[in-house]
C-alpha cells in the first residue's frame, strides 16, 4: 500500500507545476527539432538519422530530470522519513524509480512516433520506434536511479550523474536503436528487442539494491 | 585480511616488495624494449609498425586488469570495511585510466598506417573507450564528494555497478560492430604469434605488471601519508581553536 502511495505521490509531484514531467517532455520535443536545423531538412538523410536522434534525445531528456529524483526529498528531509517508514529503502528507491519512468519516460515514449513522423520516418516503423522505447526505457530510469542515489548529497550533481551514468547507458542505446537499424536494413528487429528487454530486466535486478546502498550512504 | 589493515604493517610490506618489483620492471623494460625495438622481426604485412604492439597490447591488458583491481578492492572495502582497500582502489584508478589512454593512443598511431584511419568504431576500440569513461566517472566520484569515508563507499558502489556492466557493454558493442582482428595470443589451440615476437611481448607484459605493482604500492603509500597529514592538520586546527 505504502509503495503505491509513494509512486502516486511522485507522479503527482512530477506533473505538478514546475515538475520534471512537463519539462522533460518539452526538452525532448525542442532538442529533437534542433537536428533538422543542424543537418539540413533533406528528408532522406533525416530518415536515416531519426531513430538514433530520438533515442539519444529521449535518453538525455530522462537524464536531466534524474538529479532531482532523490535530491528534492533529501533536502527537505522527506527521505529521512521514508527511510524510517516500514517500507524498505530498496522498495522506496524502486517506487521512486517507477514513478520516474511513469511520469518522465512514458510520456516521451508515447510522443516519440510524432517526432519520428516529423523526422520523416516511414509510418510503418513508427510502431517499432514506440515498442523499442517502451522496452528499453525502463533500463534508463533504473540505471539512472543508481546515479541519482550516488549523487544525492552532492550539490550540482547533474554533471556528475551524466559522467557516471552515460557509459552504462551504451548497451541500452545499442539494442534499442539497433532494432530500428535492423528494420531499415531489412533484417529481424526481434533479437535486438529481446536483448533490450534483457538489459531492462537485469537493471531491474540490480538497481533497487545499488540505489538503496547509495541512499543509505547519503542519509548517514 | 585484517592483518594488512594496519598502515604501518602495510608500509613495511610495501617497502619489502617495491625494490623487487622496481628491479623486475626496469630489467624487463630494458630487455623487452631492446628486443621489441631492435631484435625482433618486422611483420610481413605491417612492417615496422608492428613494434607499436609491444606497448599497445600490454597497456590494453593492464587497463582491464586495473579495473579488476579497482573493483576487487572496492568489494573488499565495502564488505570488510577495510580502509586500505578503498585507498588501493583509489590509487589504481588513475593508473588504469592512464593505461587505457595509452592503449587508445598507441592503437590510433598504429591504426593510421595499417588500417588507414586514426579511429574506427569497432567493437574492441569502442569498449576500451567506454572503459576509459568508466574510469573517469569513478575518479570524478572521488573528487566531488568531500567526506573521505562517503566518497570511498560511493565510488566503490559505482565501481561494482561498472564491473557487472562490463560484460554487457562488451557483448553489446561486439554485436554492434566488429572489424578489430581476433585475439591472437590467448586463444584455443595456442598462440598464432611467432615466437620471435612472443618473447619481447611477454617481457613487456612482465615489465608492465611489475611497474603496475610498484606504482599501486607507491600511490597507496602516498594516500596514507596524505591522510596522515590531514589528520595532523585537523588536530592542529582543533588545538588552535581552543
Amino acid at each position: 500500500m505504502a509503495f503505491w502511495a509513494l509512486v502516486k505521490r511522485d507522479i503527482t509531484l512530477a506533473w505538478a507545476q514546475g515538475g520534471a514531467g512537463g519539462l522533460s517532455l518539452a526538452f525532448f520535443m525542442i532538442a529533437t527539432s534542433l537536428f533538422p536545423f543542424a543537418v539540413g531538412p533533406d528528408s532522406e538523410f533525416l530518415m536515416r538519422l531519426a531513430p538514433g536522434v530520438i533515442w539519444v534525445v529521449a535518453l538525455l531528456a530522462g537524464l536531466i530530470s534524474l538529479d532531482r529524483l532523490f535530491q528534492a526529498d533529501f533536502e527537505d528531509g522527506s527521505l529521512d522519513m521514508l527511510a524510517l517508514s516500514p517500507l524498505s529503502l530498496e522498495m522506496t528507491a524502486f517506487a521512486k524509480t517507477l514513478a520516474h519512468w511513469f511520469s518522465v519516460m512514458l510520456p516521451l515514449v508515447i510522443l516519440s512516433p510524432l517526432l519520428g513522423l516529423m523526422l520523416a520516418m516511414p509510418v510503418a516503423s513508427l510502431g517499432w520506434l514506440l515498442l523499442s522505447l517502451l522496452i528499453g526505457s525502463p533500463a534508463l530510469s533504473l540505471i539512472g536511479s543508481i546515479g541519482a542515489a550516488l549523487t544525492v548529497a552532492v550539490r550540482r550533481g547533474g554533471v556528475l550523474i551524466a559522467l557516471i551514468i552515460l557509459p552504462l547507458y551504451i548497451p541500452v542505446l545499442i539494442f534499442g536503436a539497433g532494432s530500428l537499424l535492423a528494420i531499415s536494413a531489412g533484417t529481424d528487429p526481434l533479437p535486438h528487442l529481446a536483448l533490450s528487454g534483457a538489459v531492462s530486466l537485469f537493471a531491474l535486478f540490480i538497481s533497487p539494491f545499488a540505489s538503496a546502498a547509495a541512499l543509505r550512504l547519503g542519509l548517514e | 585480511m585484517q592483518r594488512f589493515a594496519n598502515p604501518a604493517r602495510f608500509n613495511h610490506l610495501a617497502d619489502r616488495i617495491m625494490p623487487w618489483s622496481n628491479a623486475v620492471a626496469i630489467i624487463a623494460f630494458m630487455l623487452g624494449g631492446y628486443y621489441s625495438l631492435f631484435d625482433s622481426p618486422a611483420d610481413y604485412q605491417q612492417s615496422e609498425t608492428v613494434r607499436i604492439m609491444y606497448v599497445h597490447v600490454p597497456a590494453a591488458w593492464m587497463s582491464m586488469l586495473c579495473y579488476m583491481i579497482v573493483a576487487a578492492a572496492s568489494f573488499t572495502g565495502l564488505v570488510w570495511k577495510h580502509p586500505l582497500a578503498f585507498l588501493t582502489a583509489k590509487a589504481a584508478a588513475p593508473i588504469g585510466a592512464g593505461l587505457t589512454a595509452l592503449a587508445l593512443f598507441t592503437g590510433a598511431v598504429w591504426g593510421q598506417p595499417t588500417w588507414g584511419t586514426w579511429w574506427e568504431w569497432d567493437a574492441r576500440m569502442t569498449s576500451v573507450l567506454v572503459l576509459f569513461f568508466l574510469y573517469l566517472g569513478y575518479m570524478a566520484m572521488w573528487e566531488t564528494i568531500e567526506d573521505h569515508d562517503k566518497a570511498s563507499r560511493a565510488s566503490s558502489i559505482l565501481a561494482l555497478v561498472g564491473v557487472v556492466n562490463i560484460p554487457i557493454i562488451k557483448f553489446s558493442v561486439e554485436w554492434w560492430n566488429t572489424v578489430h582482428q581476433g585475439a591472437s595470443v590467448l586463444r584455443v589451440g595456442g598462440p598464432s604469434i611467432h615466437e620471435d615476437m612472443m618473447l619481447p611481448l611477454l617481457l613487456m607484459v612482465l615489465a608492465f605488471h611489475a611497474y603496475l605493482i610498484s606504482l599501486v604500492l607507491k600511490r597507496v603509500k602516498l594516500e596514507l601519508t596524505r591522510r596522515k597529514i590531514m589528520v595532523l592538520r585537523q588536530s592542529l586546527f582543533a588545538r588552535k581553536g581552543r
